[in-house]
């Protein structure tokens, strides 16, 4: 069986490496909400590999550090489901403590996923390994963003509702500070140095940026698109160009990814995507950034030098994770 | 060293200890929720639950995601709850509350008993969240200074369901009204909005014959003759509207009609803050929570109640204050916010307090639309095309 097992991981292998045209073809996948599958895509032929069903309404996503891993909420089955990242098949599915798992992320040993329960205002911790629950943490109503620091000391979770960022000691599983934000936070994501936190704020569509050690808000981004009305300007996603200079900014009904510098904090320019830009990432020499867009049901490949979206590759319905394995 | 920190890693914690990063003295904030259990009107179609406690579940709900956000910060908030019978007055109730000294009230009240409570002495500052009438007498010649309405009134829905029929170019609407004086509210909000969007009501009857029961053996023959009767000659109508929020024959209408034409207004497609077929916007989670906690679906009662007190918890939270007055200020300013699964923060009207949102406009099974629809503009929020505008409120309590 388990020979088998490692045939069918070669033969998989060799295919994905034959219908890329090389070895080393990067692979985006994204969980489609409506569909409940993840499509896995060749992110340099543009080419949809595989799709794979899944638990019901697939959100959150994070890779291991080994890259080898992908864990998967399924929110409305109550499950994390595990993904190899090489055959694309479920190896695993563990039933999360907590009800309706949404966003996740893990620390870079590997060892702890941190998951944001949306429904009972809890953060649950699991053992990578085994899924087995090593604690679970209150914080507000409706967590969502999950972000572990690049020292692995503290993880920073949003709660929709409650509006805060929650910052919890890692080795204490106590919450340590906790950030009041505009209306309904959603992603939390360290800049590379560690020394930022940026939290979106869908609703009240701006990015607060937190001073990471002293845990107070230094500066609150708001975008201002001539034609586009306030109220569709949702900021999601967030990523940092490789030298850290630029962010990137999803704003969902807006249609577009903001860039903003980092060092002035201004936004530089908008670039039109899909419909609803939800989350995003990056390939492996962060030259091309990806969006899932929810309403289009398709991901934009914008390149970050010349930060012209370049094509859109339709995926599955309600695209709204992504995440790449370089 | 191994063997003494293993047991620790394989041992779930659990924390839910208060927290860190409360600044400042701690708030203790009293809700009241004050209501009178008046008889609930029982739906026409037997799908529909009669419940009893409408309103006070949602506040419930609300009121433990107040104090999840209030732990972290020192904040704890309680509600008072006070539903008294129908017969009994209202006066006494309110002035207990409100000498007891809690100024912030949860009102599930009719308009009279609501008017009465304001026009108290003692509920001069109080701030008082209308969460049950739509009566547009409440936002213009009757408004007062220290009432705010969070469910939309007639007015709006009535404006919803125009630009949605207008979008799909149903111009011309045969109009049905019950007898009951809500029913007349009703329609002449119909009456209001087809003349603002350019509908143009092409027949209108009265129906004012009272079934009586929601159960009748047979019923159903009589129904089927008497509907075609009272939708023939209203004038060649593109879709039938029908007021009839005292359930007599609203939900008859459907597949009735002497012409095959779509039913909207208080039947077919609706106009509402809420409904259980909504899932957009984390909605869901919503309607989970209530479900799991209460063991029924959400109303739009409960969505307005839970509102009302998620908007006094934003405020005290965001102002990091009890009292009525900076609450007031901060309600009626720019700068509040409060999300309730609409996709855009809401605020209030200065105007008439009045929470601007979007309206869900639902058929019988699923949601349909969301108005405000695309292209009916305004110069500051796309939701103040819904209702009484600034210029055409007749409220003379301001701000």
């Amino acid at each position: 069986m388990k020979k088998l097992a490692v045939v069918a991981t070669a033969l998989s292998a060799s295919l994905t490496a034959l219908l890329s045209g090389q070895a080393s073809a990067g692979i985006a996948f994204i969980s489609n909400e409506k569909d409940n599958t993840i499509t896995v895509l060749d992110i340099d032929a543009l080419r949809v590999v595989k799709t794979v069903p899944v638990g019901k309404r697939p959100r959150g996503m994070v890779l291991s550090p080994d890259r080898k891993t992908l864990f998967i909420c399924a929110g409305d089955d109550n499950r994390l489901d595990v993904m190899d990242t090489t055959t694309f098949q479920i190896t695993s599915t563990h039933e999360t403590a907590g009800p309706d798992p949404e966003l996740l992320d893990i620390d870079h040993a590997g060892k702890f996923i941190y998951i944001a329960n949306e429904d009972d205002g809890m953060v649950t911790v699991i053992n990578a390994a085994d899924g087995s629950v090593r604690g679970e943490i209150q914080i507000g109503v409706e967590p969502e963003g999950m972000a572990v620091s690049p020292d692995d000391s503290i993880v920073v979770a949003t709660s929709e509702s409650t509006s805060m960022a929650h910052f919890i000691d890692i080795k204490s599983m106590k919450v340590v500070a906790n950030v009041l934000v505009d209306t309904r936070p959603r992603v939390a994501r360290y800049s590379p140095d560690g020394r930022e936190v940026w939290v979106t704020a869908e609703v009240g569509g701006s990015v607060s940026v937190i001073d990471a050690s002293a845990r107070k808000i230094k500066r609150r981004l708001t975008f201002n698109i001539p034609g586009v009305r306030s109220e569709l300007i949702q900021p999601m996603g967030v990523q940092f160009s490789a030298d850290g200079k630029k962010a990137f900014v999803a704003l969902g009904r807006a249609n577009r990814v903001a860039v903003v510098d980092t060092g002035t904090y201004e936004t530089t320019n908008y670039i039109l995507v899909g419909q609803r830009p939800w989350h995003m990432d990056f390939n492996a020499d962060r030259s091309k950034l990806f969006t899932a867009n929810g309403l289009s049901n398709d991901v934009t490949v914008i390149d970050v030098a010349s930060e012209k979206a370049e094509k859109s590759v339709p995926v599955g319905r309600l695209p709204w994770g992504l995440v790449i394995k370089p | 060293m191994l063997a003494f920190f293993l047991p620790l890693l394989t041992l779930p914690v659990r924390s839910d200890d208060a927290p860190a990063g409360s600044t400042g003295a701690a708030l203790d904030v009293k809700i009241a929720y004050l209501g009178k259990s008046y008889a609930e009107v029982e739906p026409l179609s037997l799908v529909d639950k009669v419940f009893t406690d409408k309103g006070i579940q949602g506040a419930r709900i609300g009121l433990v995601e107040d104090n999840m956000t209030g732990r972290l910060i020192g904040q704890t908030f309680r509600l008072v709850e006070a539903i008294i019978p129908e017969s009994e007055d209202i006066r006494p109730a309110a002035v207990n509350i409100l000498k007891s000294g809690v100024s912030l009230i949860v009102a599930d009240l009719e308009p009279t008993d609501l008017l009465e409570v304001a026009d108290i002495a003692e509920a001069h500052n109080a701030i008082i969240m209308n969460i049950r009438s739509n009566d547009g007498r409440l936002r213009n010649d009757q408004c007062r200074r220290n009432i705010f309405h969070v469910p939309p009134d007639w007015s709006m829905r009535a404006d919803a369901l125009a630009q949605f029929l207008i979008w799909k170019r149903w111009k011309r609407w045969g109009l049905i009204s019950g007898a009951q004086s809500q029913d007349k509210d009703y329609a002449d909000a119909l009456h209001r909005a087809a003349k603002r969007f350019g509908a143009e009501i092409v027949g209108e009857k009265l129906y004012a014959y009272v079934a009586g029961s929601r159960r009748t053996d047979t019923g159903h023959r009589q129904i089927q003759s008497q509907m075609p009767v009272l939708t023939q000659n209203l004038g060649n109508y593109d879709v039938i509207v029908v007021a009839d929020v005292g359930e007599n024959f609203g939900d008859y209408l459907l597949f009735n009609t002497f012409e095959p034409r779509p039913v909207a207004g208080t039947h077919g497609l609706i106009a509402v803050s809420w409904h259980r077929s909504y899932e957009e916007s984390a909605a869901t989670q919503m309607q989970n929570r209530f479900e799991r906690k209460t063991g029924r679906v959400m109303t739009e009662r409960d969505y307005s109640a839970w509102l009302a007190v998620r908007i006094f918890g934003e405020a005290v939270t965001r102002t990091n204050s009890s009292d009525a007055g900076t609450l007031r200020e901060y309600l009626i300013s720019d700068k509040f916010e409060v999300a309730g699964f609409k996709s855009q923060g809401m605020n209030f009207r200065r105007w008439d307090r009045q929470l601007r949102q979007p309206i869900l406009l639902v058929g019988p099974r699923a949601l349909v639309s969301i108005s405000p629809q695309e292209g009916f503009l305004h110069p500051k929020y796309l939701t103040d095309t819904l209702g009484f505008d600034e210029p055409e409120s007749r409220c003379q309590q301001r701000g």
